[in-house]
């Protein structure tokens, strides 16, 4: 029986091949090419240089902490429209422990990270019982969270602000180690970059070196299939949900420290943002395919159009347009160059 | 010998309808036993009450001779029945070496540093594949890159490695071109000499022939027929399937039709 014989059609898969298959290469050959426009349309001549790096790697690295794991969660086939506004809620209800409860800021850190992980518990559990799409569940989430946020708010303090988060005992030790400033070739460059590249590095570990991180794959690309092979589908899911959450609040704590309060309306509308990011980075929308330093890549790429443009002198209103149309073309080109790289595959 | 695997006059019914009535199989270890059945015979409730999915209302269900109940398919697959499903038995985005350890990961390391071999998994996945004849250059590929016979041999091959003692076989060839049903074939006899009991569910007697030592019909919910290869040719089965008055009676409707 074991008298194999060589399909003489098939061809030897080339270097170049296994590169375009790679999820993240399209992200990776977006953040070259948006990075050296940027570069070239550049008006400061600092886009390039210590200072401008610092710029828009502090604008991308909140957006990627959260997108990383927002891929992982796409990759499993689900959606989190909850996750902006959990950066909001997580951020208030840390400086709603600190000043109206008076806990000190590491008890506040833990509960609202038990919090957030509960509302991704929450989350997930309701999309694996009811059936229903995660898109509706989470967007139903979104609006509870952003009205709670703004009654809450309003009902403790009587403004729309929660301030003075950093009177909270041990404030300055926490605020080392999540919202301080390092100083490199005379640029000051926020720590929350170490913390996006740390966790794109843990998400990139988890999702391709780890059972759980095939369970993902399998979950997003096939339910029933990975169900007929023994992969518990519904644990994967809800934590996956959880880990979203707990990301977004992990960025929630972030911020609160660093502007030593935190207003209401803060966070909505940015979920988006991760999952363009994600969406950039190569993460199938229908599941099964990405990767986390895709995700992060494209979180790069919105950095730097968030920076680039006004350094170039563009109205800096057409941001959004900007980041619509890299959002397409991106897609667009992964789509073509997945077909291509997949090709003769049946389905 | 006691057969791996047996049904005693088991039915099914879902409230008033009545899928399964007096089913008697029995499968051996080294065997392959076909079940043959049109649309609507009760062939999907037969391989679910096999894997575990459903329990039969009335009847013995026995493994190597001794009563089992199944309260759900993982319990079965713990016992050595693995199903193979036509559409969903891999995941086409997922390179050949994820899919065939897919549930049955190998890990090193410790506690949460615990990680996939790769390496290994690679290696043991093209061997065992090699094994069973089918030679890939590269596990690494998506699956979705290789033909649909193909994809079955390798969820064939991945359900004997991981030591099925009993192999169901859910329509395998019934969406494969010619060629590619002789492939899919080829390896459920591969998975015979390795001493597996294959049940071979389908409804094409011309395959099950090329293959089977024992043939069940199955005809709305009953068994009709029960034929040992050595006891019956092929357009024997082949009209006894098609439920032979029945048959007959057609080709006459027809002949009327073209006649008028």
């Amino acid at each position: 029986m074991s008298s194999a014989v060589k399909d003489e059609r098939v061809q030897k898969t080339s270097f170049i091949t296994n590169l375009l298959r790679r999820p993240e290469f399209g992200a990776l050959m977006g953040a070259l090419a948006i990075f050296v426009l940027f570069s070239s349309v550049d008006t400061t001549g600092n886009f390039g240089l210590p200072g401008g790096i610092a710029g828009w790697t502090d604008i991308a690295a909140p957006i990627g902490i959260v997108a990383v794991f927002v891929a992982l969660l796409m990759i499993g086939g689900e959606f989190d429209l909850s996750t902006g506004i959990m950066v909001g809620t997580t951020g208030l209800l840390t400086g709603l422990l600190v000043t109206e409860l008076g806990l000190d800021i590491w008890s506040s850190i833990v509960i609202v990270l038990i919090f957030a992980a509960g509302v991704g518990l929450l989350n997930g559990w309701l999309v694996v019982t009811t059936g229903l799409p995660s898109f509706i569940v989470t967007l139903a989430t979104f609006f509870v969270l952003r009205g709670l946020n703004l009654a809450v708010t309003k009902g403790f303090t009587g403004t729309v602000r929660v301030g003075d988060t950093d009177k909270a005992a041990n404030y300055e030790q926490a605020a080392a180690l999540l919202a301080s400033k390092v100083e490199i070739f005379d640029a000051s460059f926020q720590i929350s970059i170490v913390w996006w590249i740390l966790f794109t590095l843990l998400a990139t570990w988890i999702l391709t070196r780890t059972k759980f991180g095939n369970w993902i794959f399998a979950s997003g690309g096939d339910a029933n299939a990975a169900r007929n092979a023994g992969v518990p589908v519904i644990k994967t899911k809800i934590t996956l949900f959880v880990m979203s959450a707990v990301a977004a609040g992990f960025v929630g704590i972030m911020l609160v420290l660093r502007l030593k309060g935190m207003q209401a309306g803060q966070g909505v509308g940015i979920e988006f943002f991760y999952i363009i990011a994600a969406a950039v980075g190569g993460t199938l929308l229908t599941g099964g395919k990405g990767s986390a330093i895709g995700a992060a890549l494209g979180a790069a790429i919105m950095g730097m159009a968030y920076i680039g443009i006004p350094y170039a002198l563009w109205d800096s209103d057409l941001t959004f347009t900007f980041l619509g149309l890299i959002l397409f073309t991106a897609v667009l080109i992964n789509s073509f160059v997945g077909k291509r790289a997949m090709k003769g595959r049946k389905k | 010998m006691t057969a791996a695997l047996e049904l005693r006059n088991v039915s099914k019914q879902f409230g008033s309808v009545i899928a399964i009535t007096d089913a008697t199989i029995e499968v051996a270890a080294g065997n392959v036993t076909c079940v043959l059945g049109d649309n609507g015979a009760g062939k999907s409730t037969l391989i679910k009450i096999l894997s575990g999915v459903h329990k039969p209302t009335s009847g013995e269900f026995l493994m190597d001779g001794q009563p089992v109940d199944f309260s759900s398919p993982r319990e079965a697959i713990g016992k050595g029945i693995a199903t193979v499903y036509q559409d969903l038995a891999t995941i086409p985005l997922m390179s050949v070496w994820r899919n065939f350890f897919l549930g049955n990961e190998i890990t090193i390391g410790w506690g949460p540093f615990r990680m996939l071999n790769v390496k290994k998994m690679k290696a043991q996945s093209k061997q065992q594949l090699l094994e069973m004849g089918i030679d890939l250059r590269d596990t690494e590929q998506p699956i979705g890159t290789l033909s649909g016979g193909e994809r079955q041999a390798v969820a064939i091959a991945r359900a004997v490695y991981f030591g099925a003692k009993v192999l169901i076989l859910d329509e395998p060839t019934s969406a494969l071109g010619v060629r590619q049903s002789g492939i899919v074939l080829k390896y459920v006899l591969a998975a015979k000499e390795k001493g597996v009991a294959v049940v071979f569910i389908t409804h094409n007697p011309h395959h099950a022939f090329l293959v089977g030592d024992r043939f069940y019909l199955l005809n709305r919910g009953k068994m009709t027929n029960d034929f040992l290869r050595k006891n019956v040719k092929l357009d024997e089965l082949t009209v006894a399937m098609a439920g032979g008055a029945e048959l007959e009676a057609l080709t006459h409707e027809i002949q009327q039709v073209k006649k008028s």
